[in-house]
């Protein structure tokens, strides 16, 4: 009997170890392990760290490194922003079928590809696009503008994306938040202001910080957005990663700067957790 | 001149749609006065506390604290303050936190504010308490705790909307008094808002009786209780025994009531229209072994006990009586030799006129 419970629970268990294990433990390990070969001859490879040395002694790559770290801090941050008071509408504004439906519109924008997302925006931004057309026959401008190819159509692309997994989260968060403690904060003198900031975030914060963490990591991780949407100046991260694997035909060095990556990742994601002070748990619980 | 009454409302409607909540309701509250509304659930009680407090707009009518309208004023700049049915506390801070906010709200610095948090959390008996999460309280201090949060601000009018709704009878009890003595130690006026008519009794200096939106009456608690003008706070404030029958005869002050067994009962009331109501308090019925220990009263029966309802000083006794279709009420004796009466023992009961109020129907 207690045998048979346990296979029939292994058995269970079965297709989430194997996805876990082939698809991301597997891989990983591939890669740890790539990442400290070096090629010394053709064909010919030695363990070592020279593909971490590359990383630190070529500037273009610790460089494009920090500025994708700090632009997604900043895209993290902006879409924060602007989702509160869309989570807050969402939340504690809207009944019923209105609060299903704000909910499908933001869900809207993710039945359609990423790419075909990104290639909306190049419509709308390049120089022949939508805006351009608008800014001329308005008169605020009298030769076609080029709003694409720059960090702040790369942002916007960035932000667009991360919206709904910021929203969600957020709105998770503040639904339970109770209307008589709101209610309360004003009654004791409270400010709108010193309820938001006293109240009503404090009370948002698992699902602030766990909003972040998934924009971060997915803004981190994209690809398509800032190749389309910066073009040359896109300069990713990912982007040298592909470069390395794909254009180079340089898997140790791509492997290298992929562990990066995951080590980046991790290290901003456990000090923003640090920060403000959530555990890992109450924010998956969140999420 | 500093006006004498604290709270003053002035002919207030709230509509919700075409349903009146509150229905041109007024009345004032004198400083320090503990009133209470008593109305049963859905009445409109919490309705208009949450207009007082500045949570709803009133459709017409004033509302007036210290001689100042409210209307239009924001919930978070009156001088009132309110202990919310689920206290509302703020789960993100502590208790000490909890008590100091409204103070930083106005602007007092963290120290001052709590100092003051402490001095107030001392007095209604949380000294040593300021560190701790609201989360590890029992029921009774975080009731102290929603109330010490309104108090330190001092406020004109403390507004409390069924705050021991929450808490087991046993503490509920504990509580009634308590807050009673912390409004006198902190002399401050608080309108306080129940469904619980023992509550309102103990507590208040006046009360006032609402329903469905309207008040019935206002007064004392003994007022209340035993000169009732309306068959509402009648039924509604305290026990009674309630009979509907048809006026039959109304001589020198003294009305009969012929219920539909035919059986005729004498009470004290007008009643314009043929129907009437008849209320006598289960205090006010006369027990006897014999017809003789009745004296003269003019409403005399004879019974059999169908129930005792044991309940130490406010036991009860339920008493089958022929013309009557229900038990009759009556309060148990605690001395003499009905103390001890048993279930289907025969008994003689009667009351004055004076104890039976008659109302139109
Ligand atoms: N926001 C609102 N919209 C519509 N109707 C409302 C609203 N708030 C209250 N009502 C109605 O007004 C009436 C009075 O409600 P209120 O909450 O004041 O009752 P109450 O006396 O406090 O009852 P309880 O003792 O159950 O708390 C009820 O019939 C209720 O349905
Ligand atoms: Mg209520």
């Amino acid at each position: 009997m207690k045998s048979a419970q346990r296979l029939t629970l292994y058995l269970l268990l079965a297709p989430a170890i194997l996805w876990l294990g082939l698809l991301i433990v597997l891989p990983h390990v591939e890669i740890l392990i790539l990442s400290f070969s070096e090629r010394v001859a053709p064909r010919v490879y030695a363990y070592g760290a020279g593909n971490y040395l590359e990383f630190f002694t070529e500037p273009l790559y610790w460089r494009t490194f920090a500025r994708t770290a700090i632009m997604s801090i900043f895209v993290t941050a902006i879409t924060l922003v602007l989702a509160f008071p869309i989570a807050l509408y969402i939340a504690r504004v809207a009944q019923g079928r209105t609060k299903a439906m704000l909910l499908l519109l933001c869900l809207l924008p993710f039945w359609v590809s990423e790419l075909v997302r990104t290639l909306g925006w190049m419509m709308l931004l390049r120089e022949t696009g939508v805006v351009s057309y608008l800014l001329r026959a308005m008169g605020l401008a009298d030769q076609p503008v080029e709003l694409l190819y720059n960090d702040g159509a790369v942002i916007l692309g960035l932000v667009y994306g991360g919206l709904l997994f910021m929203i969600v989260p957020l709105a998770n968060a503040l639904e339970s938040l109770e209307p008589s403690v709101v209610e309360a904060g004003f009654d004791l003198g409270g400010s709108r202001w010193t309820v938001l900031r006293r109240i009503v975030i404090p009370h948002a914060m698992p699902g602030i910080v766990a909003g972040s963490i998934i924009v971060f990591m997915l803004t981190v991780g994209n690809f398509a957005t800032p190749v389309l949407l910066g073009g040359k100046n896109g300069l990713w991260f990912t982007e040298q990663i592909y470069a390395q694997f794909i254009t180079r035909f340089n898997w140790p060095q791509g492997a290298a700067f992929g562990m990066l990556l995951l080590l980046l990742s991790s290290i901003i994601v456990w000090a923003g957790l640090r920060l403000t002070r959530q555990s890992l748990g109450t924010t998956l619980r969140q999420a | 001149m500093a006006p004498s009454t604290d709270l003053d409302i002035v002919n207030v409607t709230k509509r919700f749609g075409s349903h009146a909540a509150v229905d041109d309701v007024t009345f004032s509250v004198a400083p320090g006065e503990f009133f209470s509304i008593l109305g049963p659930s859905g009445c409109g009680k919490t309705t208009l506390m949450r207009m007082i407090a500045g949570f709803e707009h009133p459709s017409s009518g004033d509302i007036r604290i210290r001689g100042k309208s409210m209307i239009g004023v924001p919930a978070n700049r009156r001088p009132v303050n309110m202990v919310f049915q689920s206290l509302a506390l703020f789960p993100m801070m502590s208790v000490g936190e909890n008590v100091a906010y409204g103070l930083t709200c106005r602007g007092v610095n963290r120290a001052d504010a709590e100092e003051r948090a402490n001095r107030v959390l001392e007095r209604v008996g949380l000294k040593g308490f300021g560190e701790r999460r609201v989360t590890a309280l029992s029921g009774g201090q975080r009731q102290r705790v929603a109330i010490a949060r309104c108090l330190v601000l001092e406020p004109t009018l403390v507004l409390l909307d069924e705050p021991l709704g929450a808490l087991d009878l046993k503490l509920r009890e504990h509580m009634k008094i308590e807050l009673k003595q912390l409004q006198g130690t902190f002399n401050t006026t608080f309108a306080y808002i129940t469904h619980d008519q023992s509550e309102a009794l103990v507590m208040s200096d006046r009360i006032a009786v609402m329903n469905q939106g309207r008040f019935e009456q206002v007064g004392s608690p003994r007022e209340l209780y035993h000169n009732p003008t309306t068959p509402f706070v009648a039924s509604f404030v305290g026990e009674t025994n309630r009979w509907q029958g048809e006026t039959v005869g109304e001589t020198a002050g003294t009305t009969s009531v012929r219920l539909p067994s035919g059986a005729v009962l004498q009470g004290r009331g007008t009643a314009s229209q043929p129907t009437a109501l008849a209320f006598v308090r289960p205090e006010a019925i006369a027990l006897a072994q014999g017809e003789v220990g009745l004296g003269g009263l003019p409403n005399r029966f004879e019974g059999r006990v169908s129930a005792v309802l044991f309940d130490g000083a406010n036991s009860s006794l339920l008493i089958t009586t022929p013309g009557f279709e229900e038990p009759i009420r009556a309060v148990l004796p605690q001395a003499g030799p009905l103390a001890g009466i048993e279930v289907g023992a025969p008994v003689h009961l009667g009351w004055a006129a004076d104890a039976m109020k008659v109302f139109a129907a």
